[in-house]
């Protein structure tokens, strides 16, 4: 019992560690450093300790240090509680998703069996859609309480691009929920073990509309009507200054590490190697012990899982930097009149091939 | 233990359904709703039923909600609305309602405190999973299922009829 709840602990401490203690500053980063590069700049490097510049990694402890020590502005005539209510409904959400998402198999250590998520819910995958739903409140009190044009305008195109890609996104899962037979994200994970098996081969349709779809839902461009700065000053969040507006873009940061998580998961064979079973690796280190064996193992499923993870995220961060935004009601066709469509042909063609 | 959960999540649920009829302006209402729906969620949690938990936060709290604040941004309803204050004035509605609560809190209180309340029943392993809902819902309740699709179509189909503004 106490054991059982020193190991979740440790799961949380480890999850929280890598999505908020690492990948959201390390992101910000990253994004700057990349676009620099794609445009051929030289990008973030002013920050400086003493003349040390280690490639501009100090602009996160810069900019950390504005965010606190800024000004936490809210207009006249904006609705005070639900103004400061906003962010934290849309960073927390974004938290939350990574309880259901699994970083590893299952692995036997010290005689007790370790499941690498932190809880191993029967309904695993609409979890995470309903807590998905949830965070769009944050982004539409957001615009609304802050009592300014932009930010309702772009808090009604969020509601509206919201509800039109959750549409799709829910469709093309179902795709993957008949393949698998499951809505356990660990089990969905653990039959993807052998390469062909990977959602992509079998579900190759579903793979390309839920990526599409889920960067329309974290509102990146292409899909950032939102808050086109060249239209809307910056939508929703025009009216939110230091920690604020830190937590939306936080929660953005996050939200891209998620959506990468869930795409290995459903579609990229989750923590497998292609062609190196669980079965050929532990017998590899067979000369460690069991629990030796297993722990190596372990090491190199989350190395693998968290891999496959950066190369979504550096996949999503290229398509920022290179597709234009899209006009809003082009953002409307294709999720109304192209994915939408697409998506149901998807789950019946899945269905005819599995009968 | 679970009286620890349940007491907090009923009082979370009392409290903003009480904030739902006593807020003034139409989002704060609408946001009062959706707590109140997550704490239903909470309870349905506590009750092992988890897929029935999760379609109530993303069917209602979700979902429908999102389209509830969607309107009420699109008619930027605010709290001086002049139709918005007359709510409270419409008497058949209220005393409507008033006898409402009243016949069931007599139901509530004249039945559930007389009868002996037994110990609860033990759950099959698979209660409240996706696979025994499903299971269910397509032996047993086939019928009462397929009708309840059938009205969803059509008041989808009616919606699409009433947003088209031409008509051949």
């Amino acid at each position: 019992m106490l054991l059982d709840f020193f190991i979740t602990l440790l799961k949380v401490l480890f999850v929280l560690g890598v999505t908020v203690g690492f990948f959201a500053p390390i992101l910000t980063w990253v994004e700057r450093k990349q676009s620099a590069i794609m445009q051929d700049r030289i990008g973030a490097n002013r920050a400086d300790i003493l003349g040390f510049r280690a490639l501009g990694l100090f602009h996160i402890m810069a900019d950390g240090l504005k965010m606190f020590t800024k000004e936490d502005f809210i207009p006249r005539g904006a609705n005070p509680v639900l103004h400061t209510l906003s962010p934290i409904v849309a960073l927390i959400p974004a938290i939350i998703t990574f309880t259901v998402v699994p970083f590893g198999g299952v692995y036997d250590l010290f005689g007790k069996e370790v499941n690498l998520v932190i809880a191993d819910l029967d309904v695993g995958l609409l979890f995470v859609f309903a807590i998905a739903s949830i965070a769009t409140y944050g982004y539409v009190i957001a615009g609304w309480s802050s009592n300014n044009n932009w930010s309702l305008l772009g808090s009604m195109r969020t509601t509206a691009q919201m509800i039109s890609y959750e549409v799709t996104m829910g469709l093309t899962i179902i795709g993957v929920l008949m393949v698998y037979e499951s809505m356990k994200l660990t089990e969905i994970g653990a039959a993807q073990e052998s390469f062909f098996d990977w959602g992509i081969f079998l579900q190759p349709l579903g793979f390309i509309m839920f990526l599409t779809a889920s960067i329309a839902e974290n509102k990146r461009i292409p899909f950032d009507a939102p808050e086109a700065e060249s239209e809307l000053v910056a939508g929703y969040f025009t009216e939110y200054s230091g920690l604020k507006f830190g937590m939306f873009f936080m929660a953005e940061f996050i939200e891209m590490v998620t959506i990468s998580a869930i795409v290995t998961i459903l579609f990229f064979g989750a923590w497998h190697i292609p062609f190196i079973t669980t079965a050929s690796l532990l017998s590899l280190f067979d000369f460690l012990g069991t629990t030796g064996s297993n722990l190596v193992v372990m090491l190199i499923h989350v190395g693998v899982f968290f891999t496959k993870v950066v190369f979504f995220i550096w996949f999503q961060m290229t398509i920022r930097w290179t597709l234009p935004r899209f006009r809003y009601d082009q953002i409307m066709d294709l999720g109304w009149k192209i994915l939408l469509p697409l998506s149901l042909a998807n789950i019946l063609v899945t269905g005819l091939i599995l009968i | 233990m679970e009286q620890f959960i349940f007491y907090p999540l009923s009082l979370m649920c009392i409290v903003f359904a009480v904030g739902v009829i006593v807020n003034t302006s139409p989002i704060s209402s609408a946001v009062s709703l959706i707590g109140m729906m997550l704490g239903l969620a909470g309870l349905f949690v506590l009750l092992n039923a988890h897929l029935m938990a999760i379609l109530q936060v993303l069917v209602y709290a979700g979902a429908i909600m999102v389209l509830f604040m969607f309107v009420i941004m699109l008619l930027n309803l605010k709290g001086d609305d002049e139709d918005w204050k007359m709510r409270g004035k419409n008497v058949l509605l209220a005393s409507l309602s008033g006898v409402f609560v009243v016949t069931l809190l007599f139901k509530i209180f004249g039945d559930g405190f007389s009868t002996n309340i037994g110990k609860p029943a033990v759950l099959p392993e698979t209660f409240g999973t996706t696979a025994a809902v499903g299971e269910l819902l397509f032996t047993d309740f086939v019928l009462p299922f397929e009708v309840a699709s059938i009205l969803l179509l059509v008041a989808m189909i009616g919606a699409v009829v009433l947003a088209k503004t031409k008509l051949n």
